[in-house]
């Protein structure tokens, strides 16, 4: 078994663009959940409306990058608040079916074989991050090992993490942010002191989808392919098991998150493999190795509900839950 | 049901550790058995002989609409001077290797699709296809029986969708009649409903694998079912709410489980699609509408199961129980009703009734695979929601409407892929008008 590999390739999980995406929506959900309270089990929908909109208005209108850019924002606004309207006066758990069943019937409309021409069905659409990489700063060459292609869109994905990081910590330790966490705490007690909660958790529905909508574009571009696929109700699990680990009321806590569950993910296929590879396992095939992860996934999210709700960084006081 | 409240036993982190390593241990345990079964029947796909010195490669499967095989069907890969070509083999794979990752024009020859079978309408062909990133291009090419169909008439039609609506309803009504009754005694909104479902299909497939008769799997899968829901409630919620968990945390615990027991699932029975005994039939005629024997059964068995529920619910002194339990945990206890048998029982109740439900669901789609059941999941919340979270009734009808309105908005022109979409759609839109569902109560929403 090469060790070093497996923990070169697992090193290398820890900047990659797909962690930086993971951590971006994990950010959004922080919002979401960890300061508002609200149950969102949609934001692989967010990711989805972001990576679409930007992949059709490309291609569809052939609209420059950053009109694209705009057009994915403004889409994954106008999705928050029209599932924000029917279900934001709800309790917890009619919101978290709302927002999860939305986000499968994004899923479905950008699958259906009806809008093909459109949005590429099942296959999905490919070749519409040309505009972003025709931006590219960096010389060919190799910087840290890597061409100037992987380099520019981790400097693009992890500066976006950095910025919204940083947006989002300045917020939440506003007045504003003060009055969502109050929301989280007691909803009843800041209505009695005049504030419109309904308005907040819209808006905070709005950020935190926005933070979803980027993600799903830094997602896509190093792939240069957005498929349905990709956007199933496990990904929001997924980032729902990477801010649990990171910390639910944290701003920190999605990112480290997010690079904990990768590098996890690279070491145990690393060594699951190699295992398999060198025949010390046996009982074992490399397909149901990459299952054996998802199941650690799923008991990992198990676990760290019930025993470290707070996660890694998170404050038992801050939970958005009793 | 009744007896003297209990005394309040103390079992903390480390008992409820072991808990729910017993219960994934039982849960892998219980798969373990499935796992020679169902790899040994497994049919290993055998695409057909074609150009493998190639790295890449072009594939697909060809089924027509009733999800039958195509066999010799000639396809050929264009690009530039290269050309390949494959025959389907008589499980419907082709692969075609290719040289190098890039756009391929793909054409079926569609003289030599067999009689009556032709391409659906709007397929390409042929079309261009690109690879992106992986080494794997899959290309679905649907057929639809458009030649030999004779147009039907549109009332025919709608009879028709509706009765197997109204199948597809019942078998939806046994899984949320569970997720309800659940949610009504102890709060839990399921996630892990959909992987009790899939459970059941499961079971029964691997029981009839080891050739075991039918009936003796059937049973076995509903008691497995039952096991599985009395496992899941001793070994995992109980232990939760003994140490008052809240609703949300318990919630994200029940994902946690449903992706745990999916993958098992998927490790164990593998990732394809598997047939039940019996599950070709073709359709008869009972006057005016026209149904398949399995979903004639299905519907017959789901509603004469769903009265004897509703029966006990309503006549028998558990039935009261657990009404009382659903309207106030605490009232219960005090009037001497055992809470936690009552819910036990209805963790055992529900794992079952979500057993049969996936049995009859395997029936319906036709096929069983690791993840049928967190497909319905979201239609099963539907029924419920609509009906209102937490009645038993309500979810009885909430389910009966989605399943007709699943099946029906085909007939109205909807596309077949988007037909979950208007379910899920007219959800969203009641609870924005009465969010408390058809026959729930204001002070629920919260």
């Amino acid at each position: 078994m090469d060790f070093g590999f497996i923990f070169s390739s697992a090193a290398g999980e820890l900047f990659s663009p797909t962690t930086a995406a993971y951590a971006l929506a994990a950010l959004g959900l922080a919002v979401h959940f960890g300061y508002s309270g609200l149950l969102n089990f949609g934001q692989a929908g967010f990711m989805a409306v972001g990576a679409y909109g930007f992949a059709v208005s490309t291609l569809s209108f052939g609209v420059p990058f950053f009109i694209g850019l705009l057009i994915a924002v403004v889409c994954s606004a106008i999705f928050a608040l029209l599932l924000g309207i029917p279900t934001l006066r709800l309790r917890a758990d009619y919101l978290a079916i709302v927002t999860i069943a939305a986000a499968e019937i994004v899923r479905y409309i950008v699958t259906t074989n009806q809008l093909t021409s459109v949005t590429g069905s099942a296959n999905g659409l490919a070749a519409f991050e040309g505009g972003f990489y025709s931006m590219n700063p960096f010389p060919e060459g190799s910087y840290l090992g890597m061409n100037n292609r992987d380099f520019f869109i981790r400097v693009v994905g992890w500066g976006l993490v950095i910025v919204c990081c940083v947006l989002v910590w300045l917020l939440m330790r506003s007045p504003w942010g003060r009055v969502l966490k109050g929301i989280r705490e007691d909803e009843n007690a800041v209505r009695s002191l005049g504030k419109n909660v309904y308005a907040y958790k819209m808006q905070a529905l709005v950020i935190g989808g926005v933070l979803g909508a980027l993600a799903g574009m830094i997602f896509t571009l190093p792939r240069g392919a957005v498929q349905p696929a990709n956007y199933g109700t496990e990904l929001t699990f997924f980032l729902y098991t990477c801010l649990l680990l990171g910390g639910l009321g944290t701003v920190l806590g999605p990112v480290v998150g997010a690079m904990i569950f990768w590098v996890v993910l690279s070491l145990t296929q690393g060594i699951l493999y190699g295992l398999i590879e060198s025949g010390a396992v046996t009982w074992l095939n490399t397909v149901q190795a990459g299952q054996l992860r998802y199941i650690l996934v799923g008991v990992a999210l198990m676990l760290l509900m019930i025993f470290r709700p707070q996660g890694v960084f998170g404050n038992k006081k801050e939970l958005a839950f009793a | 049901m009744r007896s003297t409240p209990r005394g309040l036993s103390h079992r903390r982190r480390g008992g409820l550790l072991k808990a729910v390593g017993a219960i994934f241990a039982a849960v892998v345990a219980i798969l373990l058995v499935v796992a020679p079964a169902s790899q040994a029947t497994t049919p290993s796909p055998t695409p057909s002989p074609s150009n493998q010195q190639f790295q890449n490669s072009i594939s697909g499967f060809l089924r027509d609409d009733a999800r039958a095989p195509i066999a010799d069907v000639t396809i050929t890969a264009k690009s530039g001077d290269f050309t390949g070509t494959a025959k389907s083999g008589a499980n419907g794979a082709w692969t075609i290797g290719v040289p190098v990752q890039g756009t391929y024009e793909v054409e079926l020859d569609e003289s030599t699709l067999p009689e009556g079978i032709k391409l659906a309408d709007g397929q390409e062909n042929p079309r261009s296809v690109t690879f992106s990133q992986t080494s794997n291009l899959s290309v679905i090419f649907a057929f639809g029986k458009g030649i030999v169909v004779q147009q039907q008439d549109f009332g025919q039609n709608l009879l028709n969708r509706l009765v197997a609506g109204l199948s597809f309803g019942l078998l939806l009504a046994l899984a949320s009649v569970g997720l309800s009754l659940i949610f009504g005694t102890t709060g839990l909104t399921n996630f892990a409903h959909g992987e009790m479902v899939t459970f059941g299909a499961v079971l029964v497939f691997a029981f009839n694998a080891m050739s075991l008769p039918f009936w003796l799997a059937i049973i076995l899968a509903l008691l497995g079912g039952g096991l599985f829901g009395y496992v899941q409630d001793a070994g995992l919620w109980k232990p939760l709410r003994r140490r008052g968990t809240g609703l949300v945390p318990m919630m994200i615990v029940s994902i946690g489980l449903a992706l745990a027991v999916r993958y098992v699932i998927q490790f164990y029975f593998g990732g394809s699609t598997q047939q039940l005994p019996y599950a070709q039939s073709t359709e008869i005629q009972i006057g005016p509408v026209s149904i398949s024997p399995n979903n004639l059964w299905s519907l017959i068995i789901s509603a004469v199961v769903i009265a004897l529920i509703g029966i006990i619910l309503l006549k028998t002194r558990l039935g009261k129980a657990t009404r009382a339990v659903a309207d106030n945990p605490a009232l219960a206890a005090a009037s001497g009703i055992d809470v936690d048998n009552v819910i036990r029982i209805v963790w055992v109740a529900g794992g079952m009734l979500a057993s049969l439900g996936g049995i009859l669901w395997a029936y319906y789609r036709p096929g069983v695979t690791f993840d049928m059941g967190s497909q319905i999941l979201l239609l099963i919340f539907a029924g419920v929601t609509l009906g209102g979270l937490g009645t038993v009734f309500g979810a009885l009808i909430g389910s009966i409407i989605v399943g007709i309105f699943v099946e029906l908005t085909t007939v109205f022109g909807l596309a077949a892929d988007l037909k979950y979409v208007g379910a899920l759609f007219i959800m969203i839109v009641v609870l924005l008008f009465r969010p408390q569902g058809i026959l729930g109560r204001r002070e629920r929403v919260g």
